[in-house]
């Protein structure tokens, strides 16, 4: 047996290489830049690879349209349309995220000055009145946005459980970061790297049982063996379940979802932003790529779980988020409802399902992205008058809107976009993901999913008459900090794009649906 | 087909209020010294040019007076792809006559009435939005766009009703319009499915010709659904209770919104909507039932009411079961629906100016119990409200005897059982709203003055009294008070004479042939009169002869039902809000006791570490654990079950 | 037909089985009579530390472990490419040079941040 060198398509693998390099010389730069400027060279450095690797995507994007979708790396990765349109969704909303993450709201980061420091310990207090900051932050982002763009496009059962792990490692870390309630964010990072091992281990159980069913890891060979289904399709149904098991985790999808809130609460705001939207759509596309690509014969075995689960997520996401007291906790239950309504998409198995998906994401993640940016800045003040932590609690937000309405507003127009009214992005996402499930026959998914919709809009609605007709309670003021200007310049893109996308959605849906043909 | 430059413009009805609302919405303060006489020129500017192509299309023959105008591609998804497109026709420019004219002359008063407010500014952003909203709603040409600016109406209504959001009770009323219209718009959202689903188009052209060979069963469905569409937006039965409580919003608003224009776009959808209707002769059915329940509902409401906004909302919920009841009936029915609802909005919203102008001079008394004989100081006032009252009892030659008596006379055209019921109905609704609409104006204008001048009055009677200072409304209010009045006179004639507003929308209703009722017009009209006459004598004796005592008497059982609206917030209450919050309570019991008690049993046997960061952490992410796990055995038990 | 992960099946069942009845049996059978010695934690026969049972390691400790696998995991890697290092060739080195290179770079950030410094 003679080995032969695959070929490495460099120009094609940019974007990847792009990011993940960014993070390695991003290492290098913690270990030997001085600290006064360690900071603002990661800022820069995250930034630019990220803009930078969008670039690349774009112009992928316009290769591929040309000459074809084409293997990469022996076939280990693919690059096709539906993985650059994931991978530019994602690093749309990593950039986003980014400048989110970068800004020093207040006058300092939303970061633990000293990570491995005991929470109120000494060490911790010192580290805080040295003002050290732990910038590894950029880094571990930028290792993440690497996953996150492997992921898509992953054409071997291998590549995708490795992505899978490059994008979560970097995330347990950062959930346990938050400057403030550093135990909470102690336990959120605790929790979600159990329960994340403990996702994992299924999906590397179902990925056994399917190369033993197939005998290779490749897409390509699993999908070829899946019609050949005979005596050992318990082997195969029994994996794909697994793995879809370790996807629908990611996405947060009811019975995998215990621990959205509690991670979402405990990690620093910025991150649980960028968190919600990369992640989801990372992982949906995966999802999609693996039942539209892979499996797809396997529909009507696989039709009860997923209608099941997407019934599940829906209800429990919205039921749930309307009797949330918190800020982000309701948020995460939204998102976990929100991964309902794109399983809608997904179930479709049409064409029009994948745009609709990819465009759902979008406008889910720009508005995700959005809103904990502004969750940042509202803060509680202690009895001195010290600005301290963010005011999550619901009541704390009370009366916004007449103090700052500017925030208020984009603040209500990133609720009615989840909401789906009219006119905001959120309304055309779910409008075409609701079509497209009709289209494939799953229509009494969608008549659960308008109904949860409309029980949706009522959590949405209370936060904003919260914020416009009632008055603040005295005792839970809270105020806003100012902005670097980072995140107010995020918050504003997020919010132009919720209405754009809303009014003139057409030349992005037609983008997407031109992002519908797979390769294996 | 002739050149029609300015049915082209069309858009330019809905842009201009629209930039106005923007304007003055992201021009903040700045715009505070002109802002309110923007709003006014702007409405003006979408009256007149709807001036123009109502005259330019009067100039066509009739078949080519429908125009149906592309603007962009909205929402292409596969095979689904949603157009937006003006459909402008007779019924849609009846609508933007109404809308605009109207709405320019509430304008006008508002620059006025709202002339204290310290934002008033805003306010006029939010009427401009809602004009332009509620253009997009009746100019649409599929059920997408009419869709959007449904949920726009809604939106501005919500916003104005809680306009004076300082208020905790205006708040919460807003928030009650808000959800109650959300029911509403759930039916038309499952109505758009449905349609998309059988027809797989939703816009008006191909849904209405493809209605005809459409299962009855899905039309049904679909009827049903634009129904339940209807009674939201529109408060009727059973989704009526938040009308009442939405005249929390300043009074132009409830002239505006809950009387003339947003109230009625549910009788303009079923209308619009005719081919389905046609198809599924049950949803009719069940429209003209719940019609003819809500006018009585009103109607009852009403006569026990003691503030004179409430009053006003009861009728026009009644009047608006007129409509409904209308075109319930079908093809002869909607023609009349839509006159009723064109003269209604001129007589409604000029009592609604009316009673603003009341409260304006009554330092914003609203109990009818505090007022009396106000005619004297508010003269005015009392002629236009004199002569909306004469057009709703439908004393002729006013407007709404022209209107309403031809639904009574429809009412009693069929077969069956159908005429029998509906018939009667009508003619008791028309009895019973001569005798609240009296009582409203003989406890304002006529008899005793519940209040006195000033203070050292010598008549020790009158020692508990308020002290008032009625005086007359500046001329931005009367003018358009008396704009209005001379609609509600001569409105009704000069459309009705020579049928001359049915022809005008037969090119979308259709042509339809005389029916004569079961009972003789002239018998009709004479008993219709007659009882009119009965009820407002009634109340004359009762209001106007004799004292009105100043606080409420305990009255019948009824009375007491009516002050309460009929129990209709303790009866959504018992049905809809404790189940459903029952529901969200035992899921979030089970959540911490299910959840969170496996978390602590589970815990507790890891007391000996000690601290409760332990226990909490071990004990829920343990309990998370197996839940994951019972939710992968579960899964995996699902889809092996269908191998097995 | 028989299905060719039947054998499998059985024995893995088999083999969870025998543990199960393993620990069962000592379970039910074996006396429980328990002194300080026998709960005492075992460390190889030697004299268990006071510290070991109950109190914590330094944190330096974990630092020394982690650094140790990483290079553990290294020579997992380099063991199978100096076996096969003729027929892989060039884009083998070059593979691994790279690898090697990468590893070092957290190991640079380890010893420039002080993780390598004991006290």
């Amino acid at each position: 047996m003679t080995f032969v060198p695959p070929s490495i398509d460099w120009a094609a693998l940019a974007p990847i290489v792009i990011v993940l390099g960014a993070a390695v010389v991003g290492v290098l730069i913690e270990a030997f830049v001085k600290d006064a400027v360690r900071r603002m060279v990661q800022v820069i450095l995250a930034v630019v690879a990220l803009g930078a690797a969008l670039v690349t995507v774009a112009w992928r994007w316009t290769v591929v349209q040309a000459q074809g979708p084409a293997e990469l790396v022996g076939g280990a990765i693919v690059e096709d349309t539906p993985a650059l349109m994931a991978q530019g969704v994602v690093l749309i909303c990593a950039f986003l995220g980014m400048l989110v993450i970068a800004d020093r709201v207040g006058g300092e980061d939303g970061f633990t000055p000293v990570a491995a420091g005991a929470p109120g310990s000494t060490y911790e207090a010192q580290a805080r009145r040295l003002g050290l900051v732990q910038t590894e932050v950029y880094p571990l982002v930028l290792f993440s946005v690497g996953g996150m763009l492997v992921f898509p496009a992953a054409s071997d059962l291998l590549t995708l459980f490795i992505a899978l792990e490059v994008l979560s490692l970097p995330l347990y870390l950062l959930a346990g970061l938050a400057r403030r309630r550093r135990l909470l964010s102690q336990e959120a990072s605790l929790k979600y790297f159990l329960l994340g091992a403990f996702s994992s281990a299924f999906f590397l159980m179902g990925l056994a049982l399917l190369y033993g069913y197939s005998g290779s890891v490749r897409f390509a060979d699993l999908a070829a063996a899946v019609p050949a289904m005979v005596g050992m399709d318990v082997v195969l149904l029994a994996g794909v379940v697994l793995v879809l098991v370790g996807l629908l985790f990611k996405v947060g999808a009811v019975p995998f979802h215990s621990w959205v809130p509690d991670v979402y609460q405990g990690s620093p705001t910025s991150i649980t932003g960028f968190m919600a939207a990369c992640t989801k759509i990372a992982a949906f596309a995966a999802l999609v790529r693996f039942l539209y690509a892979v499996v797809p014969g396997l529909t009507w075995d696989l039709s009860p779980l997923l209608w099941t689960i997407a019934i599940l997520t829906m209800i429990v996401g919205t039921v749930l988020a309307i009797v949330q007291t918190d800020i982000k906790r309701m948020l995460a239950y939204s998102s976990v409802a929100h991964a309902g309504f794109v399983l809608l998409g997904v179930i479709a198995l049409t064409s029009s399902g994948i745009s609709s998906v990819m465009f759902y994401l979008l406008v889910y993640g720009v508005a995700t992205v959005g809103a904990f940016g502004l969750v940042t800045l509202v803060r509680e003040r202690d009895a001195e008058g010290n600005v301290t932590g963010e005011a999550t609690r619901v009541e704390q937000w009370a009366g916004l809107g007449r103090r700052h309405p500017v925030l208020a507003v984009c603040f209500t127009l990133f609720l009615l976009s989840f909401a789906g009214i009219p006119l905001t992005a959120g309304f055309v996402g779910k409008f075409t993901v609701f079509a497209a499930a009709v289209e494939g026959g799953a229509w009494p998914l969608v008549v659960i999913a308008v109904l949860a919709s409309a029980a949706a809009a009522f959590f949405y609605v209370r936060m904003i008459v919260l914020m416009f007709f009632t008055d603040p309670d005295q005792d839970a003021g809270s105020t806003v900090v100012r902005t670097e200007g980072t995140t107010a310049i995020a918050v504003a893109v997020c919010a132009v794009a919720t209405v754009v996308l809303g009014v003139v959605p057409t030349p992005i849906l037609s983008l997407t649906s031109e992002a519908t043909k797979f390769m294996l | 087909m002739q050149d029609t430059p300015l049915t082209n413009l069309a858009w330019l009805l809905i842009a201009i209020p629209l930039a106005s609302a923007a304007v003055l919405l992201v021009g903040g303060r700045r715009t505070n010294a002109w802002g309110h006489w923007l709003g006014v020129v702007a409405a003006a500017a979408a009256a007149l040019l709807g001036i123009g192509i109502l005259i330019e299309m009067l100039g066509l023959p009739e078949a080519e007076r429908i125009h149906d105008l592309h603007l962009f591609s909205w929402i292409p998804a596969g095979d689904l792809s949603v157009d937006a497109g003006l459909l402008v026709d007779p019924l849609s420019m009846t609508f933007v006559l109404l809308i605009t004219f109207v709405g320019a002359l509430i304008h006008v008063y508002s620059v006025a009435y709202m002339e204290h407010d310290e934002n008033r500014r805003r306010f006029f952003a939010y009427l401009n939005l809602f004009v332009a909203a509620m253009l997009v709603l009746v100019l649409a040409d599929s059920y997408a766009l009419l869709f959007v600016g449904w949920e726009g109406v809604g939106l501005a209504s919500y916003l104005l009703i809680g306009f004076w959001n300082q208020r905790t009770e205006y708040a919460v009323a807003a928030k009650k319009a808000f959800v109650m219209n959300r029911v509403g718009d759930m039916g038309m959202l499952i109505a758009m499915m449905l349609m998309f689903a059988s027809i797989g188009a939703v816009d008006f052209e191909t849904v209405f010709a493809a209605a005809e060979g459409t299962n009855e069963g899905i039309l049904t469905a679909t009827g049903l659904m634009l129904v339940l569409a209807a009674c939201g937006k529109s408060a009727q039965f059973p989704l009526q209770a938040w009308l009442g409580d939405a005249m929390a919003g300043p009074t132009p608003v409830s002239a505006l919104i809950h009387a003339a224009t947003m109230v009625t776009a549910g009788v303009y959808l079923i209308v619009r909507s005719a081919p389905v209707f046609e198809g599924a002769p049950t949803a009719q059915l069940v429209a003209a039932i719940i019609g003819a329940i809500t006018l009585l509902f009103g109607a009852i409401v009403g006569c026990a009411k003691d503030d004179i906004k409430k009053t006003l909302a009861a009728s026009t919920m009644s009047q608006i079961g007129y409509m409904v009841l209308a075109a319930g009936l079908g093809p002869i029915g909607y023609a009349f629906a839509i006159f009723h609802l064109v003269t209604h909005g001129f007589f409604k919203a000029g009592m609604f100016l009316g009673a603003g102008s009341v409260m304006h001079g009554m330092g914003d008394e609203v109990n009818m119990r505090r007022f009396g004989a106000l005619r004297r100081s508010m003269q005015i006032t009392w002629i236009t409200f004199g002569a909306g009252w004469l057009a709703i009892l439908g004393i002729p030659p006013f407007s709404g005897f022209w209107s309403k008596d031809k639904i009574i006379e429809a009412a009693f055209v069929g077969e069956g059982w159908q005429p029998w019921v509906f018939g009667p109905i009508a003619l008791l609704g028309a009895g019973i709203t001569a005798f609240y609409m009296s009582r409203l104006f003989f406890m304002t204008f006529h008899g005793k003055a519940r209040w006195k001048e000033s203070e050292d009055s010598a008549n020790e009677s009158d020692k508990d009294l308020p002290v008032q200072h009625p005086h007359e409304s500046p001329l931005l209010m009367t003018v358009p008070m008396i704009v209005l009045a001379v609609g509600s006179v001569a409105l009704g004639g000069l459309l009705a004479i020579g049928d001359t507003f049915t022809h005008w929308l037969e090119p979308v209703t259709g042509h339809v042939e005389h029916h004569d009722p079961v009972i003789a017009i002239p018998v009709l009209i004479g008993a219709t009169i007659a009882i009119v006459l009965a009820g407002a004598f009634i109340a004359w004796r009762q209001y106007a002869a004799s004292a009105v005592p100043v606080t409420p008497p305990e009255g019948s059982v009824l009375t007491r039902a009516a002050r309460v609206d009929l129990y209709q917030d303790a009866v959504n209450e018992a049905v809809f809000a404790t189940p459903g919050a029952r529901v969200t309570e035992v899921l979030t019991e089970a959540d911490t006791t299910v959840v969170d008690g496996a978390a602590r049993g589970l815990g507790s046997g890891a007391v000996g570490l000690g601290t409760w960061w332990g226990r909490l952490q071990t004990g829920f992410v343990r309990s998370y654990a197996s839940i994951m796990v019972v939710g992968v055995v579960l899964a995996v038990v699902v889809v092996l079950a269908t191998r097995v | 037909m028989t299905n060719p992960y039947v054998p499998l099946l059985v024995m893995g069942l088999l083999a969870f089985v025998m543990g199960l009845a393993g620990l069962l049996s000592s379970a039910v059978i074996g006396p429980k009579r328990y002194n300080k010695i026998k709960v005492d934690a075992y460390e190889c026969g030697i004299q268990p530390s006071p510290h070991a049972a109950s109190g914590r390691f330094p944190v330096k400790y974990y630092i020394v472990a982690m650094t140790f696998i990483i290079f553990d995991i290294e020579v997992v890697f380099l063991y199978p490419w100096a076996v096969a290092f003729t027929e892989l060739a060039t884009f083998g080195l070059i593979a691994m040079i790279a690898f090697l290179l990468l590893i070092t770079v957290p190991f640079v950030y380890e010893w420039r941040r002080g993780g390598l410094d004991w006290d």
